[in-house]
């Protein structure tokens, strides 16, 4: 690991600060939660700041609130934390279950689903020291000719990873904000806007400005009658991320359903909303029919990759899967 | 720059000098002194680092000591109870559950995490507790049997 400072800040004003001046003086300042995704690209030098700025020594930023409309979860909030919240497990089922499939258990009790939502490609080429690739400023996307088996089905280009986190669709289905703090203040944005595609910014998985850091996340206490599914298919039974995932959060009233998310994972830069799938449902009965045609709708459009022509067949009967299972 | 880490380790209020940045593994076993603990990846994936930070199992190999100030830490070395081997060791012993014996520390943590909390668990919560665990020698099934009977002794010792 190549050296650097560690900075134990007491506030996120703080924290705000120092990295707002860091980025003036063009030094390379990175935020760390838990560190265990961070500290991974530290030790195989894929990210090297001089400073690192510890959020964890910051009161009050961990923390589950259960307000009369939202869950207010706070950024340094540990994964196993949110997997045994017993109010969480009673609204949001799904979203402790997505929780604790993520990583390992020790990973889970280290760390914080503000990391989670902001971790970096777990693609194998950015991952290595030996790939200069696209995403980290070098010329090209060594996925495009090489082994792309777990890489992108929709919206690649002119990078083509998948997000890692397994947080992020269920936070999206359920329609979840996100407080961020800035130099500028704070703000609160849907999490779905948090997302950015390669072809936007191929250097960068989200909107997170120079001094920007996640606070905290809301997520909304779902609508009567409204029940999700949280489903990961990975290659090994023990931990390993997902391969494909879905989140379907569905609202039924009388047999139909009324509104609805159907979010994947696994399968695009960004957690990916399939809108067309979500219309066609609406006024409809989830039965064996209309979720095989809600994932056959869902897929259309999709662009596999050389390795990756399974991900197509394994995402719509995911989808199906989901849908039986949220009705 | 060092920083002054006041932690109980083991049991003991330990009072360490030691810079932010170092990584919790590297400081047990280059600076305390207690190799028990092992490497076998860096990077989050064998769990042999594993160790107790307030009550929790986590990867020694990603946590930085500056996150100890104030912490209760537990290694592999606090497990015993006195001079006597924890009744998960002994298993592990009697049943095979180590052979090269690298993973065993951190299988013998997570089975105590887990048994800590659940006295009677199945064969399936016992596979997904050491789920972020790898040993490269058993094939894992003497492992789970020597947890199995390691919570049946316990539980019997209860009663006793
Ligand atoms: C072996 C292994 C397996 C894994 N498997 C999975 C998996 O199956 N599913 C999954 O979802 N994840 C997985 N992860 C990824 C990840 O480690 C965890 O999900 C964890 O939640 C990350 O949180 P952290 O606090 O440790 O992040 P950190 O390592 O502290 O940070 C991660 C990134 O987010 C940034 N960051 C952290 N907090 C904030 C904040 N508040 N505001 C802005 N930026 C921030 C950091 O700068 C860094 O870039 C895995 C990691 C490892 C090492
Ligand atoms: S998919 Fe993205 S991270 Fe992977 S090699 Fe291509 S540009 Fe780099
Ligand atoms: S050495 Fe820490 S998980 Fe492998
Ligand atoms: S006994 Fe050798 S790795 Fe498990």
């Amino acid at each position: 690991m190549k050296s650097f400072e560690n900075i134990d800040v007491k506030s996120v004003k703080e924290a705000v600060g120092l990295l707002q001046r860091f980025h003036n003086e063009k030094k390379s300042a990175a935020v760390v939660g838990g560190g265990s995704e961070l500290l991974q690209l530290m030790k195989d030098r894929v990210a090297t700041p001089d400073y690192l700025i510890n959020l964890k020594t910051i009161p009050g930023l961990s923390y589950i609130k259960e307000e009369r409309s939202a869950f207010r979860i706070g950024a340094l909030t540990t994964l196993t934390e949110i997997e045994e919240h017993k109010g969480v497990q009673e609204k949001l089922l799904f979203l402790s279950q997505a929780a604790g499939e993520a990583a390992s258990p020790q990973i889970r009790n280290a760390g914080t689903i503000g990391g989670n939502i902001c971790q970096r490609p777990f693609c194998w080429y950015f991952r290595s020291a030996n790939f200069t690739c696209l995403r980290k400023g070098g010329e090209i996307c060594y996925a495009v000719a090489g082994d792309n088996r777990y890489h992108a089905i929709f919206g690649g280009g002119p990078s083509y990873i998948v997000h890692p986190s397994d947080m992020a669709p269920p936070l999206v289905a359920v329609g979840a904000q996100l407080k961020i703090a800035g130099p500028a203040g704070e703000k609160v944005i849907p999490l779905e806007k948090f997302f950015v595609l390669p072809q936007v910014n191929h250097t960068r998985e989200n909107i997170l400005g120079p001094g920007e850091i996640v606070t905290e996340i809301q997520v909304p206490h779902p609508k009567a009658g409204t029940k999700g599914f949280y489903h990961k298919v990975r290659e090994r039974l023990a931990w390993d991320h997902a391969i494909v995932s879905v989140s379907t959060v569905l609202q039924t009233q009388g047999g139909a359903v009324r509104e609805g998310r159907v979010v994947l994972g696994g399968v695009a830069p960004t957690p990916w909303r399939v809108p067309k799938a979500e219309q066609f449902l609406r006024g409809k009965k989830v039965d064996e029919n209309t979720a095989q045609k809600a994932g056959e709708i869902a897929l259309e459009g999709a662009r596999p990759m050389k390795d990756n022509i399974y991900k197509v067949a394994l995402a719509k009967s995911l989808i199906q899967r989901a849908l039986l299972a949220s009705v | 720059m060092k920083k002054k880490i006041q932690l109980t380790l083991n049991g003991k209020k330990t009072i360490l000098e030691a810079p932010a940045h170092r990584l919790l593994l590297d400081l047990l076993r280059d600076e305390i002194g207690l190799t028990g603990t092992k490497e076998g990846c860096g990077t989050g994936d064998c769990g042999a680092c594993t160790v107790f930070l307030n009550g929790k199992p986590v990867n020694s190999c990603l946590i930085l000591s500056g996150e100890l100030d104030g912490a209760e830490l537990v290694t592999i070395e606090g497990l015993k109870i006195g001079p006597e081997l924890h009744p998960i060791q002994k298993a592990f012993i009697q049943d095979g559950g180590a052979q090269c014996g690298y993973c065993t520390p951190g299988m013998l943590m997570m089975a105590k995490a887990l048994l800590d909390e659940n006295p009677n668990p199945t064969e399936e919560e016992i596979r997904f507790a050491l789920s972020g665990n790898l040993c490269r020698c058993t094939g894992y099934a003497k492992i789970i049997q020597a947890v199995q009977d390691a919570a049946k002794e316990i539980r019997q010792a209860a009663r006793r």
